[in-house]
């Protein structure tokens, strides 16, 4: 029977990747993913697992033992954040190129300087042209039940390709919240066995990886890499529809919230979701019709969501957890903007936020949408990227 | 979300404010409610001041910031009081110190006129009962008594239960924790 109980982020993603019970993990500890390592160290040496758990003396030695186990034929994870993320990113292009069914769930951490250890979503944003699937998570719960989608996701015969389960540093990762934990024979007969159709170790059926393609046939390779993650989309959206019937709980590309008659809108990725929630429910008692929606798959981009989701409104804002540093707005505004390009001419504006685990509250959620309600009304000023909660 | 409790708490490394604050987001949760239960992450070192945070409520909680207006303001340290003690505080708070000093001797201290104060002197009950000065499981008993946010009795057993599960090995520290919880129960004083 499924159970209710109450754990951090990184417990919970501990434990899926313990019911997983993967062939290998190899990983570094880097704060705040360090519990994942330790726990699941734990369930290696008291015998709870059968995985090969491979000490490495850096992430991009994680990355390269995960991707040679996954190429070998096994079922493979690691886990990081920040930095970590940084340092396996070259390795990072040959999983997603190789074709490797990795599932790394990544504890999202500013990128250093100043040194920081707090949540922001610089690192995977940087990592965001690697060829890896990306899916966002709000809560605990969320990070636990992504992180068995992820592992159908990667391993669906259809894509074989890498996804990155990101949550929140310390909001997400060290906060104790409830979830429902489902039984072992639940999450195993949903993720299925791993049969590798092609696999180094299969001695009888050689096949190369990671062979040199110049300018005759790499760019073959690449646009192959390309139409996979756009097929990548129906397997999302099947492998997320059979995990709501194994256990009650369904995710789409995309979370609207009150969405159906709203005229203002924030788009927002990871945990300040909630908080925006509970903004949007005290702007509707003061009958302002104020919506939400959160982006969980940023990779494939879902466009065909996005742009049915904010079509009739008068206003939108996307509030990036990163920045781009004179790229005209953070990485998630300038992705936003194009999707709905020739699609909707609703005024747009970014606001960058909560950089390096600066707190987001209610009330700053609120001056978003204060703006919006300008832009609406064609009352804003010329300014477009907004930085919120900052000493300036 | 339904009716919502929010607690800040006040320590400094190595007093227990993170474990009191995931300890009692457990027994809330093993007591049917929803809840979260979080520090606030620095350099973590022993003696510097430390704050944790729990929300409990009867319906799903989707805030994911700092707890800025607690309904409780929770003091393991009484040397802490000052303006983060004090930000926030509204008049419906309640504010709980570990100190011997009586209530109205810790208003004055804290030079505010809003919310409710109570004191209990949970370091000695900690160093009598537990035989160290960690002060942050009385503490719990004096929020039960306070707040009623679990009833006694129920919190109680779910202690009984968790403490059994953590400290297998040291019973004499179940026991102590317990009895701990208790006495703050009884001796915990407000205005």
């Amino acid at each position: 029977m499924a159970k209710r109980v109450a754990l951090t982020g990184n417990e919970a993603v501990a434990l899926a990747m313990k019911q997983i019970n993967p062939d290998v993990v190899a990983a570094y500890p880097i704060t705040p993913q360090t519990d994942i390592v330790q726990y699941f160290a734990s369930f290696v040496a008291d015998g709870q697992v059968s995985s090969q758990f491979v000490r490495v003396e850096s992430e991009h030695s994680a990355m390269s033992a995960t991707i040679g186990a996954s190429a070998a034929g096994a079922r493979a994870m690691t886990a990081t954040s920040s930095q970590g993320l940084a340092l396996m990113h070259e390795m990072l292009h040959i999983a997603s190129s190789y074709r490797l069914p990795i599932v790394m769930p990544v504890v999202n951490r500013a990128l250093s300087g100043p040194i920081n250890i707090h949540c922001d979503h610089s690192d995977t944003m940087n990592a965001r042209d690697t060829g890896w699937l990306h899916l966002y998570c709000e809560d605990v719960q969320e990070a636990y039940d992504n992180t068995f989608i992820a592992m159908r996701i990667a391993e669906h015969p259809d894509l074989l390709l890498p996804v990155m389960v990101c949550y929140d540093g310390f909001i997400i990762s060290h906060s104790l919240e409830n979830l429902i934990i489902e039984d072992d024979e639940v999450v195993r007969k949903f993720v299925g066995e791993y049969k590798p159709d092609r696999y180094l170790l299969d001695a009888a059926n050689p096949y190369t990886v990671g062979p040199l393609a110049l300018y005759d046939y790499f760019f073959e390779h690449k646009r192959q890499q390309a139409e996979a993650m756009f097929g990548a989309k129906r397997v999302v959206a099947e492998v997320s529809e059979a995990y709501a019937r194994a256990t009650g709980r369904g995710y789409g590309f995309l979370a609207p919230y009150r969405m159906d008659d709203a005229e203002v809108a924030i788009v927002v990725i990871g945990s300040t979701a909630g908080t925006a929630r509970t903004a949007v429910d005290q702007l509707r008692r003061d009958g302002i019709k104020a919506g939400l929606v959160k982006i969980r798959v940023f990779r494939p981009a879902p466009v065909e969501e996005i742009v049915a989701a904010l079509n009739p409104l008068k206003a939108v804002a996307v509030m990036d957890r990163a920045d781009s540093f004179a790229g005209f707005g953070g990485p998630l505004f300038s992705e936003v903007r194009s999707w709905l390009y020739g699609r909707t001419g609703v005024p747009m504006a970014n606001f960058i936020y909560g950089l390096g685990g600066r707190d987001v509250v209610v009330k700053d959620v609120l001056a978003v949408y204060e703006h919006l309600g300008k832009l609406a009304a064609g009352k804003a000023g010329p300014e477009i990227v907004h930085y919120l909660g900052v000493r300036e | 979300m339904g009716k919502l409790t929010e607690i800040r708490w006040h320590g400094r490394g190595g007093q227990g404010a993170k474990t009191a604050s995931q300890l009692l987001a457990e027994a809330a949760s093993a007591a049917g409610m929803y809840v979260q239960g979080f520090p606030e992450y620095g350099p973590e070192r022993m003696g510097a001041p430390v704050l944790a945070f729990n929300r409990l409520s009867d319906g799903p909680i989707t805030l994911h910031c700092h707890v800025t207006e607690p309904d409780v303001i929770m003091v393991l340290d009484p040397s802490l009081i000052g303006r983060s003690v004090t930000a926030g505080l509204t008049d419906h708070a309640v504010v709980i110190v570990n100190t011997g000093k009586t209530p109205g001797e810790i208003r004055g201290q804290m030079g505010v006129t809003g919310g409710k104060i109570y004191t209990v002197d949970a370091s000695r009950i900690a160093v009598e009962t537990i035989g160290r000065d960690i002060p942050n499981t009385p503490l719990m008993g004096a929020l039960i008594k306070v707040t009623a946010v679990v009833p006694y009795e129920q919190f109680m057993t779910i202690m009984h239960q968790q403490l059994e599960d953590k400290f297998k090995a040291k019973p004499s520290v179940i026991q102590g924790n317990l009895e701990a919880i208790e006495r703050a129960y009884r001796e915990v004083r407000g205005e």
